[in-house]
């Protein structure tokens, strides 16, 4: 009796050792699942672009970011706890992506892009935090911003706040689709497009009606188009397919990325699944708009223009030809066409100057390793050719584009490359 | 019978591949690293043997070890030339890798060398730097690392042929400077130290006059001791 009293005791005793083990087996999953969705939000926020510095331990920060107040230095966001970020609490996290303060109140530099992050949800910030607890903590101090006077004085950002700063998590339209509103989360939000996509004003700002309109990056001197104007990198008459081939695989039968946004697909976008890029395909491609009819003539004068163009189709024969096709054709995706290439058409001629000028690879993904890259031209081609070319590819086959002068080319040589 | 009914299932599955393949390719680039480097041949020829611009380095024939350092170093910014940080900058280990190896694996001829600009007394200066060394100074001969045909070594020590004396002369500079640094122990930064401007000159103008030897490949791993440790030529 007592001994079958003691098994019985032993094997509810067991029992319940299972039944601990299993909940905490499920636990640990659990925490397994969110630190891997942590990580991948941290893909789609690309934090590593900025918090991770060239040949630097991941997320320790140190990198130097030129600001045209100044160099900010990134911040570490490891868990270590006296360098990093190793005694935040998922409170602090929140706070800090969702309304730009530091957990002692302390007001943060919108370098930090989170008039966007602020968009993202409790649990989605929550995640990144557990997956930034999980990672190697790193000792390193973070450096001093050297910002000019009078930007030194974090008080201007309470200034800046007042006028561009909206806090808010992402509320969906109901009127819309839930791949359409989770595309809208992803680009508002995470993957804050709207720091480059839109118009900067001197005060280092952008108002909310500019969203998304496009506009030159400062420091970068590169051209981030508008995201809802089909005369530049608005996707209304793109296919579904294109949009995502270029944000999964940096190359597409339109077009392939190249300067920042080369950046964008390599450390973040080739991450992201299939449904949330055709999310974000299906909301680019819907906040598109009609567009204004092309400006009728360009500020060179005529017999300028002619003789430009003329010179430029035999630069282009000579150079170009043997990859973009006599009629811009290209040999897509790999050799983009130049024939109907917003990129090219655009009123801002700077991008397609700097291809010229340094060429580039675009990034090398999971989805295309081994990238095509076009020559630089820098060293080859004098200012006169380089605009004559960029003039003839602007305004040949159909396309609505501009001629360019010789100055605008000669300006852009000394275009920082990095 | 198994065995030969499965081959040749396989044999036409094959065929249907390079079919369907070949349908879609029409119309593509070539799928070949010549294609894919094209970016590189404006500066550096193409094939890898260098261009009129005396500060761009010829590529072809350096052992894949080297220039795959260099492009991790370029990728990075450790070794900073902007255009060449730029072009890199988003490109994975892999293709730096197939990159190497194909400018490896060209062999175009040498270039003959271009009469020199200095002086006899400055070019024997430089030779008697490049394949003695100076004991007194602690400057190792040239030879003794990249080999007594200045060919280089595999993996990692490159080839000091077929550069041009403005080349050689603004990367030994460099390394003067600590601009141009490599994986520690970091040899040539030691080494150019004890140079002098003086030195670096004859040792640059001396090399750009040296001739193609008849293997001008570099020479397999081991074949000689170094005589210090160095970061990107592991034993």
């Amino acid at each position: 009796m007592g001994s079958r009293l003691s098994i019985t005791l032993l094997s509810i005793k067991l029992l319940a050792l299972a039944a601990a083990l299993t909940t905490a087996a499920q636990a640990q999953d659990k925490t397994g699942d969110v630190i891997a969705r942590g990580e991948y939000l941290a893909r789609a926020g690309d934090c590593t672009a900025c918090h991770t510095a060239a040949e630097g331990r991941l997320f320790a920060g140190g990198r130097p970011m030129p600001t045209p107040f100044g160099t900010i230095y990134t911040s570490n966001i490891t868990p270590d706890p006296e360098t990093g970020i190793g005694k935040w609490s998922a409170d602090d996290f929140y706070r800090t992506m969702h309304n730009g303060r530091f957990p002692d109140g302390g007001l943060i530099y919108p370098a930090m892009p989170f008039a966007s992050y602020t968009k993202v949800t409790r649990a989605d910030s929550d995640a990144i935090f557990a997956y930034l607890r999980s990672i190697q903590p790193v000792n390193q101090k973070n450096k001093p911003h050297e910002l000019r006077f009078p930007y030194d004085n974090r008080q201007l950002i309470l200034g800046w706040r007042t006028l561009f700063f909206r806090e808010g998590e992402f509320k969906p339209d109901p009127t819309k689709s839930a791949e359409w509103n989770r595309g809208a989360y992803l680009v508002e939000g995470l993957g804050h497009c709207g720091m480059c996509h839109s118009p900067i004003n001197a005060l280092g700002g952008t108002s909310q009606s500019d969203a998304f309109k496009g506009g030159l990056i400062p420091m970068q001197n590169w051209y981030a188009p508008s995201l809802t104007s089909n005369r530049e990198a608005g996707l209304g008459d793109w296919s579904i397919k294109d949009i995502t081939d270029l944000l999964q695989t940096g190359v597409s039968a339109r077009g392939v990325v190249y300067g920042p946004m080369a950046e964008v697909v390599h450390n973040s976008l080739q991450y992201l699944s299939d449904e949330d890029t055709k999310a974000m395909a299906v909301y680019l491609k819907g906040i598109s708009e009609p567009s204004p009819p092309p400006p009728a003539s360009s500020a060179l004068p005529t017999t300028e223009s002619s003789l430009l163009i003329s010179l430029g189709k035999t630069v282009y024969d000579k150079n170009c030809a043997s990859c973009h096709g006599t009629q811009g054709e290209g040999k897509p995706p790999h050799w983009p066409p130049l024939a109907n290439n917003q990129s090219i058409e655009m009123q801002s001629a700077v991008n397609p100057i700097r291809m010229v000028l340094n060429g580039g690879y675009p990034p090398g993904t999971k989805g295309n390793p081994m990238p095509y890259g076009m020559p630089p031209f820098a060293g080859l081609l004098s200012d006169n050719e380089i605009a004559a070319v960029v003039s003839y590819i602007r305004t040949a086959w159909g396309n609505r584009g501009t001629p360019v002068s010789a100055r605008e080319a000669n300006e852009l040589r000394s275009a920082p490359l990095n | 019978m198994f065995a030969r009914d499965a081959a040749l299932a396989v044999a036409i599955a094959t065929l249907a591949t390079i079919d369907g393949t070949a349908a879609q390719t029409a119309n593509q680039p070539p799928d070949t690293m010549a294609a894919r480097v094209e970016a590189c041949t404006p500066c550096h020829g193409n094939k890898g043997e260098g261009t009129s611009d005396v500060y761009f380095p010829r590529l072809a024939g350096k052992p894949a070890g080297y220039l795959y350092n260099q492009l991790l170093a370029f990728r990075s910014g450790r070794r900073k030339y902007p255009p060449m940080n730029y072009l890199l900058e988003f490109l994975p280990d892999p293709y730096l890798e197939a990159m190497a190896e194909y400018f490896a694996s060209e062999h175009p001829p040498l270039p003959q060398p271009a009469p020199s600009e200095v002086s006899k007394e400055v070019l024997a200066q430089g030779e008697l730097l490049a394949t003695s060394g100076d004991a007194g100074r602690n400057i190792p001969a040239c030879v003794s690392c990249h080999g007594p045909g200045l060919t280089g070594m595999q993996p990692g020590i490159p080839g000091l042929l077929g550069l041009r004396a403005a080349y050689v002369s603004a990367q030994l500079g460099a390394w003067r400077y600590g601009t141009r640094t490599a994986k520690s122990p970091d040899c040539m930064q030691l080494v150019a130290g004890h140079l002098t401007e003086a030195d670096v000159t004859a040792v640059a103008a001396w090399l750009a006059t040296r001739a193609a030897p008849t293997n001008p490949a570099p020479v397999p791993k081991g074949t000689y001791a170094l005589p210090f440790g160095c970061g990107s030529q592991p034993n």
